[in-house]
């Protein structure tokens, strides 16, 4: 009996080794922040043209932890953020690998680049105020969120998500922190509801008459009216682009970089350039409603439909070194209890 | 006594064990000690102690709300002649089969201002704002109680239902006998009786409750875990993240001391079960009072959920979304079912030393072995990152020293990372289970084969285990459905392009198109029933 025990481990340890597979060579590997269903279509392309296969892990959280505790022997090749802290964060950690090639710097203008080349723009996206058609054409600044006349009447999601946050941040750069600080708690005062869901979830609240205006990204307008469910959501409200009186609209980017370690390096540098070319950019801005970074490439007719718009000159490294002084001043103003 | 101190081999692989499984827990409370102190002031000074006061008041509210749908159910049911009675005894189990964080979405979606029920409402008054009337906030503490304490209450019921099944009713008769009524000895004597139970799956509610932070996040409620994640990830400071869940711990270690302390001393057990004992007869609106309770639990715990999963099936299936489940489902399946094969042949290791050997120290492996059912999945994850990696750069700076290949992380990087953190989370679990089997064992049979003249080890597993063959089933079963509905663990500790069908859920559901993964959540929901059968057809046989 004892026999059969040790025959029946052995099995079973022999079959959970076989279930492990390794990453093969002729691959590149991607640790992505964004979703599957939007990249995907790339991947794809890129496959098609080249035969590489692109391994893929998505998670909205933590891919960075794990590519930093995993270190030289990580098999990630690629990583794809959506917003702009984060690549610095790699980059500072030392994650992060300088890249050059003709393509990526005839595409990438320099500021959607690091100066040491180590991360990489693909995709631009503005944070927009979205209001209620029944108001009317309305020219906001963000600043004016804390006006009292909004009082009731602001939705948001969690003050804490990575794009409140860069958004908060380039408030500090222009304001400093004790403005910033006083603006947060006066826009929480105005909030219809404790912040909550996701950017649509508020275009819905107003939809609803719960709220008038909403902080929200660009992109989330466009798939609003390409989903069936969503169009009623997105055909009540107007999107805005702030502050076009003066600095402009705040930006964030979603981007790439190299791991440090990658192990395919010249099949991660195809797959860069692959994403930077106009096909590819031509996809993001058709599939996922962003604006593409390579100049000459146009965004979709219905993005292009929103108008041309002011966007914030601030850098995105001065964004994302006021990322740690803004989640403070978040939990200063308890912006989320 | 029985094993004698002969088969080391037991005891070092008991050993073994217990340490493998609360290495990651060490390695996290090591981590700990480096944490700055200038997050936590600041933290301290702003947010921490209303996260501290939410977590308190969460886990009070749901062990509460628990305490008062479980308990009476469990009553009801055992105790009354309540109409359609043996069809609700395993309906009211119904429940567990549901994710807590899919639940918690359909419900906020459901009662949401912009949600069905407010649309309509709202049409049918003419009500043109939310200060034209009121409704409940869905998204509230009490609100995240109410839905958690939905889908967790089914522990409190089937604990205490089987306590109050199994007491003596000789116990009962006496107090009549001595003038109670009948209403004083159920408070008297019954409930007393059951108070373990009560007690050992209040705590295993309590501590689920804790270590959530999927379906919180849905009721925009900030807890502990909260915290723990904005240190890790927002301001990434690794030590201080650990600290915080260490803190999640104590809270968590403090519910194990006290829920053992509420059962000190109270061991009852009856040899004659009371199969068939008079119910209590219950009058014509008692009737209808108990059926609305028992009925509105499977209602909203179960059928109303599974309803709106199903509409959104019909609308939304298609001919792709069924291929992409056999492979999702198949990841699944396969974590799933090495999870709860690791987690039951530990547990049974663990048990039967436990029983089998005479040393003062046998209790301690079963013990430190459940501990990591007290862990956030996330945070456990990030555990298992900071143990498996430095093992991992090991074997390949060593097989690089050797001039071989580097085999990369095979440890960190591949399923093992999930397995290993499937069963470090749900150890406590198959104990548990397996625990209370060999406890129904009588102790002589232990002596028997020595008796006999017969080599122990092996002729004690002859008569061990087959009598354990159910309580092994159950072990594996209930490991292998917690194993299907987990979320944070898999996330992030899954390889590439590896995805079960809790992820894919996730992943819909943060896109606000948890209706293209209906089919998916009914899947899981399909296999978390599959042990609450098996377990009611047991009940049955009996």
């Amino acid at each position: 009996m004892l026999n059969k025990i040790w025959f029946c481990t052995l099995v079973f340890f022999t079959l959970l080794g076989a279930s492990i597979n390794v990453a093969a060579n002729e691959d590149v590997n991607v640790y992505s922040y964004r979703q599957p269903f939007l990249v995907k279509p790339l991947f794809d392309e890129f496959t098609k043209k080249t035969g590489i296969t692109v391994n893929v892990v998505f998670a909205k959280k933590g891919m960075a932890e794990r590519l930093a505790r995993e270190g030289e022997y990580s098999p990630a090749d690629i990583l794809l953020t959506t917003d702009i802290s984060r690549l610095i964060e790699l980059k500072d950690n030392n994650l992060l690998q300088a890249v050059q090639s003709d393509e990526l710097s005839a595409a990438i203008p320099a500021q959607f680049k690091a100066t040491d080349n180590t991360w990489y723009a693909l995709t631009t996206r503005v944070r927009n105020i979205y209001s209620a058609k029944r108001l009317g054409k309305i020219d906001l600044n963000y600043e004016d969120l804390a006006d009292k006349k909004w009082q009731g009447k602001i939705c948001t999601r969690s003050g804490k998500h990575p794009y409140n946050v860069a958004l908060v941040a380039s408030m500090i750069a222009e304001h400093g922190e004790a403005d910033t600080l006083e603006w947060l708690q006066k826009v929480k005062a105005n909030l219809a509801r404790k912040p909550q869901g996701s950017d649509r979830a508020q275009v819905q609240a107003i939809h609803q008459n719960l709220c008038d205006i909403s902080l929200g990204n660009s992109y989330y307008f466009g798939n609003m009216i390409k989903d069936e469910k969503q169009k009623v959501w997105a055909d009540a409200v107007n999107i805005n682009f702030p502050n076009q009186g003066n600095r402009g609209a705040h930006i964030n980017i979603s981007g790439m970089g190299m791991a440090k370690y990658a192990p395919n390096k010249a099949n991660a540098l195809a797959l860069m350039n692959f994403l930077v070319s106009e096909e590819a950019q031509h996809m993001y801005a058709e599939t996922n409603m962003e604006y593409p970074v390579r100049p000459g490439v146009k965004p979709s007719k219905l993005v292009a439909s929103w108008g041309e718009f002011k966007a914030d000159g601030l850098s995105l490294e001065a964004i994302a070194k006021q990322r740690k002084a803004a989640l403070m001043l978040l939990d200063k103003a308890k912006f989320d209890l | 006594m029985i094993l004698g101190n002969k088969s080391t081999s037991w005891t070092v692989s008991s050993w073994f064990f217990a340490l493998v499984l609360i290495a990651p827990i060490v390695v996290m409370l090591l981590a700990s000690v480096s944490a700055s102190s200038d997050l936590f002031s600041h933290l301290w000074a702003t947010v921490l102690p209303e996260y501290i006061q939410n977590t308190l008041v969460l886990g009070i509210l749901v062990a509460l709300l628990s305490l008062f749908l479980g308990v009476p159910a469990a009553a009801l049911i055992s105790q009354t002649n309540i109409v359609m009675g043996k069809q609700l005894r395993w309906l009211l189990m119904l429940p567990l089969a549901m994710p807590a964080y899919l639940v918690a979405y359909l419900y906020t979606d459901l009662f949401d201002y912009a949600g069905p029920v407010q649309r309509l409402l709202r049409t049918w008054f003419d009500w043109q704002s939310p200060n034209d009337y009121y409704f409940f906030d869905i998204r509230t503490i009490g609100g995240a109680a109410i839905v958690i304490a939905l889908v967790m209450f089914p522990y409190v019921y089937m604990l205490t239902r089987t306590a109050f099944e199994q007491q003596d009713r000789n116990l009962l008769r006496a107090s009549r006998l001595l003038g109670c009524t009948e209403r004083q000895s159920f408070y008297r004597v019954a409930l007393p009786l059951a108070r373990p139970a009560i007690a050992v799956s209040l705590a295993l509610v309590t501590m689920e409750t804790l270590a959530d932070f999927a379906t919180v996040q849905y009721f925009a409620v900030n807890t502990l875990t909260t915290a723990v994640y904005d240190t890790w990830l927002g301001y990434s400071d690794f030590a201080a993240a650990n600290a915080l869940a260490s803190v999640l711990m104590l809270f968590v270690l403090f519910i194990v001391v006290a829920e053992q302390r509420a059962r000190a001393g109270q061991r009852h057990q009856s040899s004659r079960p009371n199969t068939q004992h008079q119910r209590k007869q219950l009058s014509v609106i008692q009737q209808i009072m108990a059926s609305i309770f028992c009925w509105f639990l499977v209602f909203a715990g179960f059928l109303l959920p599974v309803i709106l999963l199903l509409m959104m099936a019909i609308d939304y299936a298609d001919y792709q979304q069924v291929v992409a489940l056999i492979d999702t489902g198949k990841n699944s399946i396969v974590i799933a079912a090495y999870s709860a094969t690791i987690a039951t042949f530990i547990a049974l290791l663990l048990a039967l030393f436990q029983r089998l050997h005479q040393s003062r120290t046998r209790m301690i492996p079963v013990q430190i072995s459940g501990f990591g059912y007290a862990i956030p999945g996330t945070v456990l994850a990030m555990a298992m990152l900071a143990t498996l990696g430095p093992l991992d750069h090991a074997i390949n700076d060593v097989a690089k020293a050797l001039n071989f290949q580097a085999p990369g992380l095979i440890l960190s990087g591949t399923v093992f990372a999930i397995v290993f953190a499937f069963v470090v989370r749900f150890s406590a679990i198959a104990n548990g289970t397996i625990n209370a089997g060999i406890g129904q064992i009588p102790k002589s049979l232990d002596l028997a084969p020595a008796s006999l003249g017969v080599k122990t080890a092996p002729a004690v597993l002859r008569i061990h285990l087959p009598l354990l063959k159910s309580s092994i089933l159950v072990a594996w079963l209930l490991v292998f459905v917690e194993a299907m509905k987990e979320l944070p663990a898999v996330l992030l500790l899954r390889p590439f392009n590896f995805e079960t069908l809790s992820t894919q859920i996730y992943q819909l559901i943060s896109d606000e198109r948890l209706e293209q993964g209906a089919l998916g959540a009914i899947l899981i929901v399909l296999f978390g029933l599959l042990p609450i059968i098996f377990l009611n057809r047991q009940k049955d046989s009996k």
